[in-house]
């Protein structure tokens, strides 16, 4: 059990590459923290960094009250499951998970018991004799967290945990995971570039890019009020809608149309400047009677129980959802409204929330 | 477009020439050793008998060269396994300057400088450091000519084993020598195999380097007492020769066997399928 | 780590193995150093005293033998204007093209591509012989092909129907020793061409069968760019090992007389046989310079494709 303090961590590889750039982060005892953004945004490279898989240019790293950047990997007391499992094919599972034991020298008899009791907390009984090659996927993630978990680290640290397994199989796995570490109550870090995934199984998330970190908060938090347009992008299943508009009176100019300023942000922007209007589809309803923005319907796109409906807006392209059997012809007129709550504005320049 | 019909014609001419090609000479092999009186034709023997075996028996130094050969592939297999394995290790994970190049230029090196290029300076090499005539010496100088080509096969072998074995290992907390001995040999074991069979294939059959290199007929391998079958008369003592042919072959084709039935040996040059 | 940089929470430098196994540079470096000395003293330390040796008048015997002079440069002057070495490297020539260059290469691939279809049993089945051929130790290989290729009982002769039959390693002694060299080493080739075959992406064929290619044309457009430097890389492997080989001197011993003396027995002749250490010294030198040469060539070939790929 242990708090992980990153302070003023950076990794720069040769070549001038920045992978982390000066990154603050505090994640809290017992918490699932998860690592979100795109490829090459840094955060394998965060969680290899606390592993201790590669060492900072600058900055520090805490687990609990111990410094642990002068520290090598194995002495930092964390485990880790790497993407491909890292099963070694050559010893049964039995051997696998007591692996870590065996470096801690402990007994045989004492690790034997161990590894039998930590793989049926698992559900991996009867499966003790085989070998890696023998299991489903699913059961070579179950042996692999079963490894992390015998060790008894203060961290998790998983890299990409579920994206080896089929579609299916993720899903149950997303909820055996939450459950373990739920059960378990260490703290734990994972690495992800599904948004649906981090939103569903994190305590808290940070969204990375190039090296930064955007935004550090709950799922409602980075859901609801993304603190930049970055964020803003890359969380939610559809794509929110980011509407480039000036300011003028109290209300946004958006290309011939207007939207009124929610009241919260008025204040904090004066007429004439730059703005970028974000809500999401779900939260703009489509309608024949009259609303706030008038267009014509251009694509619809069926998602199951709802469809996304897009709609020209005066040259801009606006998304709204409706719910399945109500989808609207190409090129029928309609207004739409987003809900005033959940309209979300950015300035252009820099791309951060306002208020 | 060759119609199929003669593809198929023109496919049966080359497998039956290749087999052919490939299965003819061996067949000597499979029946003189058996014939009283042995001739260089490929026939049925004459007269079966077992007397040609009888006589690598009764040769002085036959078997005592089957054992030399095997002691000169043994220490020659141990010497270039570990050190070969070790390097490799190294160049596949560390992180050394100059790495690639380096393995190239000494692979050129070792087809270019071979036993007959240096044949001269080898001989003075060994008899300076007082190793004529000696076993070892022999052993050193053919696992020098041997290691670059196998440091250059295990290690791309080495780079298809995933590094997330070892950093999984490190992790949780063990040593670089715990992880070579307990993860990475077991898992290399394929490559391992096929280095050591191919070095004591090569090193079997070595002809030059023992022959330049060993004067006395006790110490000399089979690739090279071999030749010295002669009868009385002056004329190659064919029985002789044939059997102890047959006799000296089936080792390595044994090994070879193995190496390919329990690892699927593939002789590759360097390339993954 | 001292408590002011604790609390500071900035992390000194220190010397942390920068690969990711933890080996660190200096373990390493000892790896490898057993491998090292061992190629470094066995193999180019050799090569680099043919140069000197070279240089000198070193015999076996005499009074040479015991203080050998520096001659300097006499030895090569010697070398380049010596009939019977030109003979020899246009005989190594002959018997490098020969057998390698065509005879491997062709072979090797030709059976590579045969078989890629082939049913299973027969694909084993020639690859089996193949390898076996490539396994026989070398002195068993030469009396094999002394056998097939004798005058009176040789299988060739018999096939040929010609009684008596030609005496093939007295009168054709290189056709002799480039069949035997085709038939020992053939094995190399033909694995390599089968690997890289399986290595051009099945969609790439399909295309240009779709497109209405034939055989030859999928050959020239599909399979020939992808495995061009694996052509190069087998092509020169073998080139520089068969330039060097021995195993021809098994059968013909150089003979009759000088007719089928490679360069590897020439070195021989002259420096075991003939006792004259530096002279030979000389010859390898120039030999090594020979492959060093062709190396180049092929290596520059190799970057040329690569760019114009």
């Amino acid at each position: 059990m242990a708090a992980i303090t990153i302070g003023a961590l950076t990794k720069e590889f040769p070549g001038g590459v920045r992978a982390l750039d000066g990154l603050d982060l505090t994640i809290v005892d017992g918490e699932f923290f998860a690592l979100l953004g795109p490829s090459g945004c840094g955060k394998t490279t965060l969680l290899r960094t606390i592993a201790g898989l590669e060492s900072p240019t600058s900055g520090s790293i805490r687990i609990g009250s111990r410094e642990v950047t002068p520290l090598p990997p194995g002495a930092r007391d964390v485990a880790m499951v790497f993407q491909d499992y890292a099963l070694f094919p050559h010893m049964t599972v039995q051997e696998n998970i007591a692996y870590p034991l065996k470096i801690r020298r402990q007994p045989r008899p004492a690790r034997a018991a161990k590894a039998v009791s930590v793989g049926a907390q698992l559900g991996l009984d009867g499966l003790m004799a085989r070998r890696p090659a023998e299991l489903s996927g699913g059961q070579q993630q179950r042996v692999a967290l079963a490894r992390a978990v015998a060790c008894h680290p203060s961290v998790f640290l998983f890299d990409e945990p579920l994206s080896n397994l089929d579609a299916r199989l993720r899903l149950e796995a997303r909820t055996f995971l939450k459950r373990l570490q739920r059960e378990l109550g260490v703290t734990t870090v994972f690495v992800t570039h599904d948004q649906a995934e981090a939103l569903a199984l994190a305590d808290r998330i940070a969204v990375m890019e190039a090296g930064r970190i955007r935004q550090v908060g709950t799922p409602r938090e980075v859901f609801g009020r993304p603190a930049n347009t970055f964020v803003a992008n890359f969380i939610g299943s559809t794509p929110m809608n980011l509407l480039p508009g000036v300011v003028s009176g109290g209300r946004v100019e958006l290309s011939g149309q207007a939207l009124a300023l929610p009241p919260s942000v008025a204040d904090a922007l004066g007429d004439g400047e730059k703005v970028i209007v974000g809500v999401r589809p779900e939260y703009v309803s489509l309608s024949r009677d009259r609303g706030d923005l008038a267009g014509a319907v251009s694509i619809v796109e069926h998602l199951g129980t709802s469809s996304l409906v897009t709609v020209e807006v005066d040259g801009l392209l606006v998304g709204a959802t409706v719910p399945e059997d109500t989808e609207p012809e190409p090129g029928t007129p309609v207004w739409l409204t987003p809900s005033p709550a959940r309209v979300l504005i950015y300035r252009h320049d820099d791309g951060t929330l306002v208020g | 477009m060759i119609p199929t019909v003669v593809r198929r014609i023109m496919f049966y001419v080359l497998v039956g020439f290749g087999t052919a090609f490939f299965a003819l000479p061996v067949l000597w092999l499979l029946s003189a050793p058996f014939d009283d009186t042995p001739t260089y034709a490929v026939r049925p023997p004459r007269e079966f008998t077992l007397a040609n075996f009888q006589a690598i028996l009764d040769n002085r130094y036959a078997v005592g060269s089957l054992v030399n050969s095997t002691i000169l592939s043994l220490g020659t297999m141990v010497l270039v396994v570990v050190s070969a394995a070790l390097a490799a290790y190294a160049l596949s994970r560390a992180q050394v300057p100059g790495r690639d190049a380096l393995i190239y230029l000494l692979l050129l090196l070792s087809s270019v400088v071979t036993g007959t290029a240096a044949m001269v300076p080898i001989f003075l090499l060994i008899f300076e450091l007082g190793l004529i005539d000696s076993h070892f010496g022999v052993v050193l100088v053919l696992s020098g000519g041997l290691l670059p080509a196998a440091i250059f096969l295990l290690k791309d072998f080495i780079d298809t084993i995933p590094r997330s074995y070892e950093e999984s290992a490190r992790v949780f907390g063990a040593s670089p020598l715990q992880i070579l001995r307990q993860i990475v040999v077991p898992v290399a074991r394929p490559g391992l195999a096929t280095i050591a069979v191919w070095t004591v294939v090569q090193v079997w059959g070595s002809f030059l380097t023992p022959f330049i290199l060993l004067r006395n007929q006790d110490k000399q391998p089979a690739a090279v007492l071999v030749r010295t079958f002669y009868t009385e008369g002056g004329s190659p003592n064919l029985g002789l020769i044939a059997a102890f042919s047959l006799i000296y072959s089936i080792p390595v084709v044994l090994m070879y066997l193995l190496a390919w039935s329990r690892y699927g040996f593939r002789f590759h040059g360097g390339i993954k399928s | 780590m001292s408590q002011a940089e604790a609390a500071v929470g900035v992390a000194p430098v220190r010397a942390t193995p920068t690969d990711v196994v933890g080996l660190g540079r200096l373990r390493a470096g000892g790896f490898i150093t057993p491998a090292l000395i061992l190629i470094g003293v066995f193999l180019v330390f050799p090569g680099v005293w043919t140069l000197y040796i070279g240089a000198t008048n070193f015999r076996l015997t005499g009074v040479a033998a015991r203080q050998p002079d520096f001659v300097g440069l006499e030895n090569y002057r010697r070398a380049l204007t010596d009939d019977t070495f030109y003979h020899s490297l246009w005989l190594t020539l002959l018997f490098v093209f020969g057998s390698a260059v065509i005879g491997q290469n062709g072979l090797g691939f030709t059976l590579a591509w045969a078989l890629r279809d082939a049913r299973a049993w027969v694909k084993r089945t020639i690859e089996a012989l193949v390898l076996l051929a490539w396994i026989l130790p070398s002195s068993v290989v030469a009396f094999l092909w002394i056998a097939m290729l004798d005058r009176d009982a040789g299988t060739v002769n018999a096939l040929l129907g010609r009684t008596p039959g030609v005496a093939w390693l007295i009168e054709y002694p290189m056709l002799g020793i480039i069949v035997f060299n085709i038939w020992r080493g053939t094995a190399f080739s033909m694995m390599l061409y089968s690997a890289a075959l399986s290595s051009v992406p099945p969609s790439h064929l399909e295309t240009a069968r779709l497109a209405g290619a034939t055989g030859a044309q999928t050959l020239r457009d599909v399979v020939f760019p992808h495995i061009r430097r694996y052509a190069l890389t087998n092509t020169l492997l073998i080139t520089l090992w068969t330039f060097n080989d021995f195993s021809p001197f098994l059968i013909t011993a150089g003979g009759p007389g000088r007719d089928s003396e490679i360069v590897a027995v020439y070195i021989y002749n002259t420096a075991i046989i003939g006792g004259e250490m530096g002279y030979s010294g000389a010859i390898s030198l120039i030999v090594l310079l020979m492959n060093l040469l062709l190396a180049l060539v092929y290596l520059r070939a190799a970057r040329t494709r690569r760019r114009s790929a």
